[in-house]
């Protein structure tokens, strides 16, 4: 594998956020985003507060918002049915510019958005300050089933070997003068998939017995001891959603 | 892909989020305690490897029409060549990858996400493939046009699923047979590409190591490779496209407006992208398609009725192609 194992979307920084423990990011991270996915798309406080509160830690985190904006392109597909909203949603009609809009879609476009907007600025905040393999240690000293982990922790580490071989074909293909652009040229692409799938596979099988060589039994030993968090990173990274809950309370005060 | 592939966070209410979660969390579980014989072999790696084909495979990038490309989802693949409890598994794996690892699809939705995506995909399309192969002869031939309707059908589904959650837990109020419409028009097109590439994919595995696909057991290996024979393989194109057909219309006659709308702008956005090949696995989480909904929106338009009839030549040219060899580049050019 060698070089090149710095994740696309990790940004390489000393800050506070990036030496938070994994697994204290993912709990502040999914509560941050329970508290928007959960808020009533009326309450635009809420969403204010919170989006103050992301950007602050985007700055502690310091991680330039020209890195973080254009890969939000993720949740594109999803702002423009939101933009699509006012024109297929039931109910009663508001006139904008002389369109008639409905209500409803107007807000249910608003609320589809904000939500996808902020849950994915706080999901790509976590990635782009923790590391892959972290991420997948977070989880499982959060209990989360540890087949699942390793099978996930084998994937991101053979993936750019797989994605390699996916770009050798392309490759043979491009310098061999082949360029299939229309439907009816799916054929070798198909078989270089299954080709794929075969290499894979008996990579897989290569890998295993290399690691039963050297006594695998199943479970990956743990080179560095585990510290627990402490109060402090626990207060630090809380400080996120707690804020966004106070926004939330503050929407339920203002908007009723 | 589309509106059923990696919702953002809050998409659908928290009860769905929450509920999706339980029934994906508990045919995880199953899935987990299933595929204990093969995993307490220790083969771990060996999942993790496959886990990573698939992310790769949902990477590359397929033609449709000059400019227009699509890729695999690959749930009913994965259970076709690995079984349906390790093909979920894997997939299930893929998909929160992709959501807590890439950013891409809301943490909040790992719910819906994982079993629209997976567990709809792998025990739908296993389950018709099951039955497809029960009608189809025990050939390779017969196990691959089994893995299309098999893909076909998960593609289906996996809109059906997304579609009567958007019922019970709706974000925004959007008639219920708007979204069906648009969903299931849109997705019985994109299944159709789907099947195409699924079959493809496991007649290249059943050539080489016919042991390795889950889907083939008891095939009759002397039957030679996979020859999906014209006739067949057309009318199996006319069937499904007659039903796409007669299927859009009928949806399309009720309610004109929803259809239009949603199939052609939020349908196709993500599907269209510069050209088919581009190298960077990450093109899609970085800024690749952002400029492009403009083409797609003017291609989209046109797309539905063409991707039917290219559709239908695709499979016919397909058969030719594998007739005459790697032949294939004599294809006209736009």
């Amino acid at each position: 594998m060698g070089a090149g194992h710095t994740h696309p979307l990790y940004v390489h920084e000393h800050s506070p956020v990036h030496h938070l423990p994994a697994h204290v990011k993912l709990v502040a991270t999914f509560t941050f985003t329970v508290v928007v996915a959960t808020a009533p798309r009326e309450h635009v406080v809420t969403f204010v507060v919170a989006a103050l509160t992301l950007l602050a830690a985007i700055r502690v985190a310091r991680v330039r918002l020209r890195f973080l904006l254009p890969r939000l392109a993720v949740v594109t597909p999803f702002l423009i049915g939101a933009l699509l909203l006012p024109f297929v949603a039931s109910g009663p009609r508001v006139d904008v510019l002389g369109i008639p809009l409905a209500e409803e879609g107007l807000w249910g476009g608003f609320g589809i958005a904000v939500r996808a907007v902020l849950g994915a600025t706080a999901s790509l905040l976590l990635v782009a300050t923790t590391e892959v393999p972290d991420l997948l240690r977070g989880l499982e000293r959060l209990r989360a089933p540890r087949l699942l982990t390793q099978i996930a922790a084998f994937m991101v580490r053979y993936l750019e070997v797989i994605v390699g071989e996916v770009s050798r074909q392309r490759r043979a293909m491009t310098a061999r003068g082949y360029d299939p652009r229309w439907l009816w040229q799916l054929r070798p692409l198909t078989a270089g998939l299954g080709v794929l799938f075969v290499r894979s596979y008996e990579r897989g099988e290569r890998v295993h017995a290399a690691m039963r060589a050297r006594g695998f039994d199943g479970t990956m030993p743990v080179l560095t001891e585990e510290r627990p968090a402490g109060v402090r990173a626990w207060r630090l990274a809380l400080v996120l959603p707690a804020l966004a809950g106070l926004g939330r309370i503050a929407g339920l005060l203002v908007h009723g | 892909m589309l509106l059923a592939m990696h919702a953002p966070d809050g998409f659908l209410t928290a009860p769905t989020a929450i509920a999706t979660g339980v029934l994906s969390a508990g045919a995880m579980a199953a899935a987990i305690r299933a595929s204990r014989p093969e995993l307490d072999d220790d083969r771990i790696p060996l999942a993790g490897v496959t886990a990573a084909f698939v992310f790769a495979a949902q990477m590359v990038n397929f033609p449709v029409a000059a400019g227009t490309t699509g890729h695999l989802m690959g749930g009913a693949l994965a259970a076709v060549l690995l079984g349906p409890s390790l093909g979920l598994l894997v997939v299930a794996v893929v998909v929160i990858v992709q959501a807590i690892g890439f950013a891409d699809g809301g943490l909040t939705a790992l719910g819906y996400n994982v079993f629209n995506m997976a567990v709809v995909t792998a025990l739908g399309g296993w389950a018709v493939f099951r039955g497809a192969r029960r009608l189809l002869p025990a050939t390779p031939t017969g196990v691959t046009l089994g893995a299309f309707v098999a893909a076909v059908a998960s593609v289906v589904l996996s809109a059906l699923a997304f579609s009567l959650q958007w019922l019970f837990g709706a974000s925004a109020a959007v008639p219920f047979d708007t979204v069906l419409t648009a969903m299931l028009g849109v997705h019985t097109l994109i299944g159709l590409g789907e099947g195409l590439i699924t079959a493809g994919v496991v007649a290249a595995v059943l050539a080489v190591r016919p042991d390795l696909v889950r889907g083939a057991d008891g095939i009759d290996r002397a039957a030679g490779p996979a020859r999906l024979p014209r006739a067949r393989f057309v009318l199996a194109g006319v069937v499904a496209s007659l039903i796409v057909a007669v299927g859009v219309a009928q949806f399309a006659v009720d309610n004109p407006d929803g259809l239009e709308r949603v199939a052609e702008d939020t349908g196709f956005s993500e599907v269209a992208e510069d050209h088919a090949l581009g190298s960077s696995i990450f093109a899609d989480y970085a800024t690749a398609g952002v400029g492009d909904e403009t083409v797609s929106l003017a291609i989209a338009g046109a797309a539905g009725t063409l991707v039917t009839l290219a559709l239908g030549t695709g499979l016919l040219l397909l058969v030719r192609d594998r007739r005459r060899g790697s032949d294939a580049s004599t294809a006209p050019t736009a």
